[in-house]
């Protein structure tokens, strides 16, 4: 296996043949590097024929998205279909609803997940690896088991048709995974500005929040954006604790859209493709907004990994 | 100042410094508390809860009552529950290896140092972000038998038209097939893993001769695999209890039940036909299948995951 030190010895005596070796290999590889090149555009030409078929639909006029063959590009493009099937539901409201959902759980995720990671990745308590080996197991833990017994709790409390079941868990720890992606970050922070504030009689509360958190722009970037577009996409919770169109939000709102067409008659299908590229595009705007934190929060996931 | 020397040394050192251990320890735990809580109000609660309510008989409007063994009974002879076990089960047989050879080809073809290699990894990598409910209502339209996209795209081929998510044989192959349009995610975890590999790996493996080929299946290809081993745990455990919004909301299970997956079946039992106790018995039953398979796979990946600097 570690066949790596003995050939780096022989790199000095190889390396003239090396060179004429890769320049020879390079010439070979003009057809593979050309193939590569046709694959993955195709595939990227196939990925993205769902995405250009939605907008195309949205932009039809009415009883134009029922032809067959179907038509790619709209003969006649038609931006009625938006402000249409926008006031044919409050999805105002939707966004309105979806919106405070979406920042009450990144306030409560940033706050109690960053302190928690905080305490697991610079204060020794007893039992810290234990108790986070314990976070860490609840990441693999299938949902399925707790769903029903939560909604009997919050039903119990009074909660049903109210955002808070679908808020307060996220102020008690703000979910494993978050937990796990500060304290990584947080490893990675040199101690000594801890020791140094801790001399100056600084108190763990105050080296959390004045010196930690204001050095961790890009974890709490990363965490917030992950949760956002998590809790503007979520289906099951909301479905299962909002009851009246009141307090539904955008995913819902879709579905109540869907539920309203009957039979998907005349020029529906295009109402509904609009009403699905309005729920996507804030996603797409804070995508190319923050495109990097988008990867790089994958790529912390894939630390778990190592 | 001045050191004292010799035996001096202050007794209140010491003292301040177990003072400050405590007061770090109390810290400790008061920051992790409010995660604490949550894990024993949402998390363990619940999962000792669930496993009482399975053997309740609980029609959520009336008071529960003891149901002893009834719920299992039950259980063992659904038609449906074995049913929804047989969709999930082949749902997760064909779709989590699939997605996984499909990301791990898009993740080496997106390490390739090729032009505009960034504006391909969006294209890659977006659809992975679109909104369940959005991309289900956009394949219920793809798949249209009437004036869907996939069959003016068989026309194009001569192809016969499809009733696709209405034909009870090609209902499951499409839910797959749909998924891979969001690998997104799992390939840029790849991706990671594929660049963390250090890069004297692949010159000592090209100086030794190797190919692409070789370089790959005796370079690569090992020191991914912890990341392969990862995304198999995680997208079993996923693919175990996924698909409820796509099925939800494109098929209702149908047709002929081919895609009633037990997380919807768990749903219908719990939130349309109040059933609790028998919901609980159904998921945990799910939660048991999925806690085998994750075992049987941490044993089985002794055998091929290989850790770079020992077993962990």
């Amino acid at each position: 296996m570690d066949s790596t030190s003995g050939t780096r010895l022989a790199v000095s005596a190889e390396a003239a043949d090396v060179h004429q070796r890769s320049l020879s290999q390079q010439a070979s590889r003009v057809p593979a590097q050309a193939l590569l090149y046709v694959v993955v555009t195709l595939v990227a030409g196939i990925l993205l024929m769902p995405a250009v078929w939605l907008i195309s639909t949205s932009l039809k006029l009415p009883g134009a998205e029922m032809s067959f063959p179907p038509e790619l590009i709209p003969r006649v493009v038609s931006w009625d279909n938006y402000p249409k099937a926008l006031t044919s539901q409050p999805f105002l409201l939707f966004f309105r609803n979806t919106m405070l959902i979406v920042a009450l759980n990144l306030v409560g995720v940033l706050l109690s997940a960053s302190l928690a990671g905080y305490a697991f990745a610079r204060l020794r308590f007893r039992f810290r690896s234990a108790l986070f080996g314990l976070c860490l197991s609840t990441m693999m833990l299938p949902y399925v088991v707790t769903l029903i017994p939560t909604f009997i709790m919050f039903r119990v409390l009074g909660w049903t048709n109210t955002f808070l079941p679908l808020t307060v868990p996220a102020f008690f720890g703000g979910g494993a995974f978050n937990i796990f992606l500060f304290r990584q970050f947080f490893m990675t922070l040199p101690y000594e500005l801890d020791e140094a504030a801790r001399v100056d009689g600084a108190s763990s509360l105050q080296i959390w929040w004045r010196i930690i958190l204001p050095l961790s722009g890009p974890v709490l970037a990363t965490v917030a954006i992950f949760n956002v577009v998590y809790h503007w996409n979520e289906f099951l919770m909301p479905l299962i604790f909002l009851n009246t169109p009141d307090r539904f939000t955008m995913a819902l709102g879709l579905r109540m859209f869907q539920m309203s067409m009957g039979n998907y008659g005349h020029g529906q299908w295009a109402l509904l493709m609009a009403a699905s590229t309005s729920m996507i595009m804030p996603i797409l705007v804070l995508f190319f907004a923050a495109q990097r934190y988008f990867m790089r929060g994958i790529v912390m996931t894939g630390l778990a990994g190592r | 100042m001045q050191r004292p020397v010799g035996k001096t040394t202050p007794v209140s050192q010491p003292r301040r410094r177990s003072r400050l251990l405590a007061a770090e320890e109390r810290d400790g735990f008061l920051f992790i508390l409010p995660w604490l809580i949550g894990f024993v109000v949402f998390t363990a609660g619940p999962m000792l809860t669930s496993l009482v309510m399975a053997f309740l008989d609980w029609e959520i409007v009336r008071p529960p009552a003891w149901a002893g063994l009834k719920n299992l009974e039950r259980l063992v002879v659904d038609p449906l529950f074995r049913l929804s076990l047989y969709n999930t089960a082949y749902f997760v047989f064909f779709s989590v290896p699939l997605y996984l050879v499909a990301a791990l080809l898009a993740a080496l073809a997106m390490n390739q140092p090729l032009r505009g290699i960034r504006i391909y990894r969006v294209a890659y990598y977006l659809p992975s972000q679109v909104p369940a409910v959005a991309s289900a209502l956009l394949w219920l339209w793809i798949f249209n038998p009437t004036f869907g996209l996939a069959n003016g795209l068989l026309r194009l081929l001569d192809i016969p038209a499809q009733m696709w998510l209405q034909d009870p044989t090609q209902s499951k192959p499409v839910l797959i097939f749909m998924g891979l349009w969001s690998i997104g995610g799992t390939m840029v975890i790849f991706l990671a893993g594929l660049q963390g590999i250090p890069v004297h790996l692949h010159e000592a493996a090209s100086l030794d001769g190797a190919g692409t080929w070789q370089r790959f299946r005796y370079v690569t290809l090992p020191m991914v695999t912890p990341v392969i081993f990862f995304n198999l745990v995680i997208g079993i455990i996923g693919a175990f209890q996924s698909g409820f919004t796509q099925t939800y909301i494109m098929t209702g299970g149908g047709p002929s039940n081919s895609t009633l997956l037990t997380i919807l079946y768990i749903y219908r039992n719990g939130f349309e036909f109040f059933r609790m106790g028998y919901a609980s018995a159904l998921s945990w039953s799910l939660f048991l299948i999925i806690v085998v398979f994750t075992a049987l796979q941490f044993r089985a990946s002794q055998t091929w995951v290989y850790y770079e600097g020992g077993v962990r």
